[in-house]
């Protein structure tokens, strides 16, 4: 008998096999995410996965370590609750992009303005796919979704850019078809201190891609190989996403700056060191 | 604030409603405070980020109550005390995490102030209209434990007491004052720190190989665990199984939901406060809560001056509604008036309780301002014709 | 850890892959992304009703795990095996 598959560890096997449709990219976003975990040399023990709601919100219910599924939009505070409580713990929000961008987005700006110290995987696959493909944020010019059947005409948000522009002090981009710097950029964002964004573009054979004709998983995945192009360090805002169109990946922006606990800690040492 | 602040300020002070509920909150071990700025409850989170740097606490003004309402519940499961503070416009938007607070069995307080409404009303006035909203306003079926203070001493003392009631039973436990006691300054008496009776959490002492995050106790409350301590539990909003594990069925709701009803119906007598005055010929019975009760006492003095036997009973818990005591005063006297700031809340519940063995009445009052006690005397007059 | 041999076309392999054909669905990521083309979807099902993938050149596995890292169910990983 071979050795089961290591990453099973960090998995709640009694819960697999998964909800995820075949072909949808979030099992492999867990994959690459758990070896990157694997990778950091964070004792398990401190480390806490926090989701949304969604098809992606359903990753925190599959890892095996204190995971929360929390309610629509508003794991990032309570993400920022579990730090601040305890800044020993290595907090990550796993979240896709309606519930972290448009219900979600008022915390996501203020928790990259705070550069609060987590770190933010965002799965990007252009839809609400859990409740049956409406539109999002990130749905590209007219694509078509259940709540707009005509095709989207509403402008949809660069995450890359939002993200950068809010505070961010990591900010990268792949697809899933990246497993390899998908893997690297995780790792990257995990160890780093502050605010660290990854987006994940993912294909959603079900409802995305079924509506736009995207063919299965797998179709989407040789777009993602056929149409995508590496430039890391390119500008935010050179990052826009047109349908089915070049999709630009990389690392975008890392930097150093003080986390909201640095700004805080320093202050309250200096108030309590001046009272008399 | 001064070098070496303690936690409990140990004396008599003269403090805002507001402000002894911060030092209530933090004499009941409260270090975490997530808040929104929002009249009248603005003056606790601001003496919270005054005190919190001396007493190793945390306090993040969020970017409003949505974040407010889970950025506490995430604190509580790295393993602090966490509290938020609200008004009656702000509650509303906190709804969605005190349900979730309530399915996941989050030991949290939730702090509303409240004035006028609704919608934006009354932002510098009383009211006492939030009651039913605090007690079903998030969706699905399940009970809360809310209390009343009626002064700024009570502020302190049952703010604790709020406090140990979340972490005995694990839920989220409102704290209703209002504008009146929230700005109104008394003299608060603040007594030395172990002479406080402070209720901890009740971490599991189980092993994680054996630990489930919701098996219940005796009491039907399952043990506490915290992020870190090598647990990798899992806390979801959906119904779910002893394991914590999401499981969409029937079978698994009617596990979950009677438990977490009865876990407070149950135990309805444990949870109980309030102060009765009721002699034995009494013939009219005044209920009030909060800040009413003190113009009702006030009534009540004008009343026995013309001879009318009247009795009185200030609901400090007024969730869970103590349904046996009621309905037991019921058979007794002739009549009960209801005196609350709003236009009929907790009136209903007593009307509902005393199921017509007595004439129940209502004294209304739109908001805005307490009731002139003239007009509670004249319907205790009313009452007794 | 199988001991190294030679193979038919007389290399050793370097890795060898795993399949949980069980937990498979289909996707295809392994058989398209597999750099050596290790792997092809075979014929049979499995309870699922899924085709899983099936070694077809083992001799030419490289353990890179590339199999393992796309794979959205868990159902497949290389192992070093030299």
């Amino acid at each position: 008998m071979n050795p089961p598959n290591p990453i099973e560890s960090l998995l709640r096997m009694d819960r697999i096999p998964h909800i995820w449709c075949p072909g949808c990219g979030i099992g492999t976003a867990v994959n690459c995410f758990i070896r990157a975990l694997m990778e950091s040399q964070i004792p398990f023990d401190n480390i806490c996965v926090v989701s949304g709601i969604g098809c992606t919100g359903r990753v925190a219910g599959y890892i095996k370590l204190d995971s929360f599924h929390t309610t629509h939009g508003r794991a990032l505070p309570f993400a920022t609750g579990l730090k601040l409580a305890n800044p020993d713990l290595k907090v990550i929000v796993f979240s896709g992009d309606g519930d972290m961008i448009a219900i979600g987005g008022n915390h996501f700006i203020h928790a990259a303005r705070r550069n609060m110290d987590i770190t933010v995987i965002c799965v990007n696959n252009f839809n609400y796919a859990m409740t049956g493909g409406q539109v999002g944020p990130t749905t590209p010019y007219t694509a078509n979704a259940s709540t707009s059947p005509y095709g989207s005409f509403e402008k949809p948000f660069n995450l890359p850019k939002l993200a950068e522009s809010a505070g961010a002090s990591y900010v990268a981009r792949w697809t899933t078809y990246h497993v390899i710097q998908m893997k690297k950029s995780m790792l990257r964002a995990i160890k780093k201190k502050g605010f660290t964004f990854v987006e994940v573009i993912s294909p959603c054979p079900t409802l995305y891609g079924r509506r736009n004709r995207l063919g299965a998983g797998l179709s989407t995945m040789r777009y993602y190989k056929k149409n995508s192009v590496i430039k890391n360090g390119a500008p935010t805002s050179e990052l826009d996403l047109k349908f089915q169109n070049k999709i630009v990946v990389g690392k975008f922006l890392d930097i150093e700056k003080p986390t909201f606990l640095d700004e805080m800690d320093q202050l309250y040492k200096k108030v309590r060191t001046s009272a008399v | 604030m001064k070098k070496n602040e303690k936690a409990v300020l140990e004396g008599a002070h003269f403090f805002t409603g507001n402000h002894a509920a911060c030092e209530g909150a933090i004499a009941a071990g409260c270090r975490f405070v997530s808040g929104y700025p929002i009249t009248p409850s603005t003056g606790v989170i601001e003496r919270i980020a005054l005190r919190f740097p001396f007493v190793g606490g945390v306090f993040i003004q969020m970017e409003d109550e949505l974040a407010s309402s889970i950025a506490l519940q995430g604190a509580v499961w790295a393993g602090e005390k966490a509290m938020t503070i609200t008004s009656g416009p702000g509650l509303y938007l906190m709804m969605e995490h005190i349900g979730l607070a309530v399915i996941t069995e989050t030991p949290c307080v939730f702090v509303d102030v409240q004035r006028g409404g609704p919608s934006t009303g009354l932002p510098t006035l009383p009211g006492q209209a939030d009651m039913m909203q605090a007690r079903w306003g998030s969706h699905g079926d399940y009970e809360i434990i809310a209390l009343a203070p009626d002064s700024p001493q009570e502020c302190f003392d049952f703010i604790i007491t709020a406090f140990n009631l979340a972490e005995q039973f694990r839920i989220p436990v409102m704290f209703m004052m209002d504008e009146c006691i929230g700005h109104m300054s008394e003299k608060v008496v603040i007594p030395p720190a172990d002479k406080i009776e402070i209720t901890p959490r009740r971490y599991t002492k189980l092993p994680p190989e054996q630990y489930l995050l919701y098996k219940p106790e005796k009491d039907l409350v399952p043990a506490m665990v915290k992020a870190g301590d090598g647990y990798h539990f899992h806390v979801t909003g959906l119904t779910h199984d002893e394991r914590g594990y999401p499981v969409i069925s029937a079978e698994c709701q009617a596990e979950l939901i009677p438990r977490l009803v009865d876990k407070i119906r149950l135990n309805e007598k444990k949870i109980r406060m309030l102060k009765m005055d009721i002699p034995d010929d009494s013939e009219v019975v005044i209920i009030s809560y909060g800040i009413t009760s003190r113009v009702v006492t006030l009534a009540i003095e004008m009343a026995k001056k013309e001879g009318i036997k009247v009795g009185s009973l200030r609901l400090i818990v007024v969730w869970p509604f103590p349904e046996e005591v009621i309905k037991d005063i019921a058979k007794r006297v002739k009549a009960i008036v209801v005196v609350e700031m709003n236009y009929g809340q907790v009136f209903y519940e007593v009307e509902r309780v005393s199921a017509g063995n007595a004439k129940v009445i209502l004294v209304p009052h739109a908001g805005g301002t307490v009731h002139k006690p003239d007009e509670v005397y004249k319907s205790i007059i009313e009452a007794v014709k | 850890m199988v001991d190294a041999v030679k193979t038919k076309k007389g290399r050793k392999a370097r890795g060898e892959v795993n399949i949980i054909k069980e937990r498979c669905k289909g996707c295809g990521f392994c058989v398209e992304f597999c750099p050596k083309k290790v792997l092809v979807i075979s014929d049979e099902f499995n309870s699922k009703g899924y085709h899983p993938p099936v070694v077809k050149n083992p001799d030419d596995c490289i353990a890179c795990n590339l199999c393992g890292m796309f794979c959205p169910d868990f159902a497949i990983y290389s192992i070093k095996v030299n």
